[in-house]
């Protein structure tokens, strides 16, 4: 099973692949990301179907707040709870 | 419920005798045949009236950065963007794009390019070059302000767009070299233009380029004239009911209509303050700026509003919002348990209020001071012709109950005055002296008017609406599609979200990721708004017998209804 730190390196590096468009942006696990504007709600959508099809989880819509996908930090610690309940 | 002051509009029904748009016009200080520009009503007007020290913009970006703006910057900022656009030989009607984040200079510069009697086309920062490429085709744009933040997407198309001649960079830090075509320009290092003479518009003066989707073709530029003013500075006045001590939120982005027309005209023509909160969107960030800046109108949008219900109502309770006295909704429907919803938890209910991107202004409305039945639009707004015409004869009809086309007597101030060199299409907007909106609706006994939906297969989806063509032909570019049709879904957050049927080409497996692929292409491509949010995979699309993609089977299917006619299909 993936650490919670290997998460967080994977979705740190796909989101400044993916939705960084200011290339002078710095982003780091704590950024905020929804309500930073980096991503916005209908871009979230992506983001959690990268981490579902990549940890082969799925993570329901009244756990994908704005709030729980906020930071890079927050993402992981969602995607390790679904992990280990499905360990 | 809290209690209400006497509303603007005072008697709904008294408005309704005699109305006539001159009594705006009047309060503005207009007289037909004199020149009109909207930017100069905003700035200079309110700065004349003694108001030049009001704050005008209360401004809040990431981490808590603010700026506050009063009229008399608004002139002084809007004069010296007029003069520098002049400068760079920007002509009367040539079209300058507005292309960045709701920063302050998006609305500054939308003033500015109106004083310089620019047409200003705003588009929304989150399309993708593919998007941005057709609107500023299509416009034939001399000018774009961007931010280092945009400013590549505007790159990877420049070459397409002889017509381009000046690519704007409103933050430039100096730090990397500027490219082709690029400039400058920094409103903090500027020497304020104190005096500036606005263009000298008339009524029939283009203003602004505000581009819309349909069914089919592409996107169409949506223009509206400096008269505008007149129905929006009212509207603002009455529907808003926006009053000198407010301190008013819209929460549109001027990329879309309702964040020009109620994001900048009508407040600002009214000498009013507001307030722009430029980060993404949470629950917790938008209470607590409305308790910050003690928000008194709201200006939202039903997906704003149900995303907020998802929240719940724990979240409320820990801040005060006391400030709050009067609510509205735009963009799509406002559903009747968001109204009582909102009326229990900020002791106001949400005002629906019904219009587009053609009609400029608000059309159909709940009115302060005037019932509301949940769910509906409730009644036109004095000096708006509005019917219901049979779907087969347009024809306008009353029967209660009964669902029709949504149309409009022509003639108000702020009607569209043609799409941007798309005549034909303009023309199949009209049949039998009315204009069509597009949306199915019913009446009741009381003639209140119940939106039932749109009569095309455009997308409405978080209040912005959305091309199915556009979008498959944009799928159609990525390498393992062969073909595709593209249809709402219900969704209870948005209203309706983007769903793809896709085939695949030869050597093409269907796999999660590959769905992934393709949302992010069309999220890069044209917008995050058009991303499907749900791909599948089929072997075959339904196709009439001439070859034609049934949409309307795929949608029935989305929506749960009967399918119909399949005696044309080619694979029944």
């Amino acid at each position: 099973m993936a650490t919670t730190d290997e998460i967080r390196d994977i979705v740190l590096k796909y989101v400044k692949d993916e939705y960084l468009e200011d290339e002078d942006q710095e982003v780091g696990y704590e950024t905020p990301l929804i309500s930073g504007g980096i991503v916005d709600s209908f871009s979230m959508v992506s983001l959690k179907r990268f981490v579902e099809n990549k940890y082969k989880v799925q993570i329901p819509e009244d756990k994908a707040t704005p709030e729980a996908f906020d930071t890079v930090t927050r993402i992981a610690a969602l995607v390790q709870a679904f992990l280990e309940k499905k360990a | 419920m809290k209690t209400q002051a006497r509303p603007n509009i005072g008697s709904y029904e008294e408005r309704l005798k005699g109305f006539s748009w001159s009594a705006a016009e009047s309060e503005l200080g207009y007289t037909p045949g004199a020149d009109i520009n909207i930017a100069w009503y905003c700035t200079d007007r309110i700065c004349q009236q003694g108001k030049g020290g009001k704050t005008a913009l209360l401004w809040e970006g990431l981490g808590g950065v603010e700026k506050r703006y009063t009229f008399d910057d608004l002139r002084l900022a809007s004069n010296t963007i007029a003069s520098f656009l002049q400068g760079l030989g920007i002509a009367p009607e040539e079209r300058v794009c507005l292309f960045m984040d709701r920063i302050p200079e998006l609305y500054l510069g939308f003033l500015g390019a109106l004083k310089a009697g620019a047409v200003v086309q705003p588009l929304f920062s989150a399309f993708g070059d593919e998007s941005l490429l057709v609107r500023l085709e299509n416009a034939q744009t001399k000018a774009i302000l961007t931010t280092r933040k945009h400013v590549g997407k505007v790159r990877k198309i420049r070459e397409k767009l002889p017509c381009l001649k000046h690519i704007i960079v409103v933050d430039d830090d100096g730090r990397k070299a500027l490219q082709e075509r690029e400039v400058a320009f920094s409103l903090a290092r500027s020497k304020p233009v104190e005096d500036f003479k606005a263009a000298a518009t008339k009524a029939e003066s283009p203003s602004v380029l505000h581009y819309t989707s349909g069914t089919t073709g592409m996107p169409k530029g949506v223009r509206h004239v400096h008269y505008s003013l007149v129905s929006q500075y009212l509207t603002a006045k009455w529907v808003l009911d926006l009053r000198e001590d407010d301190v008013y939120w819209c929460t549109a982005d001027p990329g879309w209509v309702t964040g020009t027309s109620y994001g900048i005209i009508g407040p600002w023509s009214q000498g009013i303050t507001q307030c722009v909160l430029d980060v993404g969107f949470t629950a917790e960030a938008w209470y607590r700026f409305i308790q910050k800046r003690r928000v008194t109108v709201w200006y939202s949008a039903p997906t704003a509003i149900r995303a907020l219900m998802k929240a719940g109502e724990e979240i409320v309770k820990k801040h005060d919002l006391s400030s709050l006295r009067h609510l509205v909704s735009v963009g799509e429907p406002l559903n009747a348990e968001a109204v009582v919803w909102s009326e229990r938890v900020f002791g106001l209910p949400f005002h629906d209020s019904y219009w587009q991107t053609e009609t400029g202004s608000i059309m159909i409305t709940n009115f302060p001071g005037v019932k509301i039945k949940p769910g509906s639009m409730c009644k036109p707004f004095p000096g708006i012709t509005a019917a219901l015409l049979d779907m087969a004869t347009f024809e306008p009809f009353h029967e209660s109950g009964k669902v029709g086309l949504i149309a409009i007597k022509p003639g108000w101030p702020a009607m569209l005055r043609g799409y941007w060199n798309n005549q034909e299409a303009f023309e199949k907007k009209f049949k039998n002296g009315w204009y069509l909106t597009g949306d199915r609706a019913t009446l009741d006994q009381d003639g209140y008017f119940w939106f039932v939906g749109r009569d095309d297969d455009v997308i409405n989806t978080a209040g912005h609406l959305v091309s199915p063509f556009e979008v498959e032909s944009a799928l159609l570019e990525h390498p393992a599609v062969a073909e595709s049709a593209v249809v709402s879904k219900p969704d209870e957050i948005n209203m309706e979200v983007v769903k793809a049927f896709v085939t695949l080409k030869a050597g093409f497996a269907e796999s999660d990721d590959l769905k992934l692929e393709i949302m992010n292409f069309i999220r890069k491509k044209l917008s995050p708004l058009a991303m499907p949010t749900e791909i599948e995979f089929i072997a075959q699309l339904p196709k009439t017998r001439s070859g034609k993609i049934m949409r309307r089977m795929l949608k029935a299917k989305e929506w749960g209804q009967e399918i119909g006619d399949t005696s044309t299909l080619e694979n029944d």
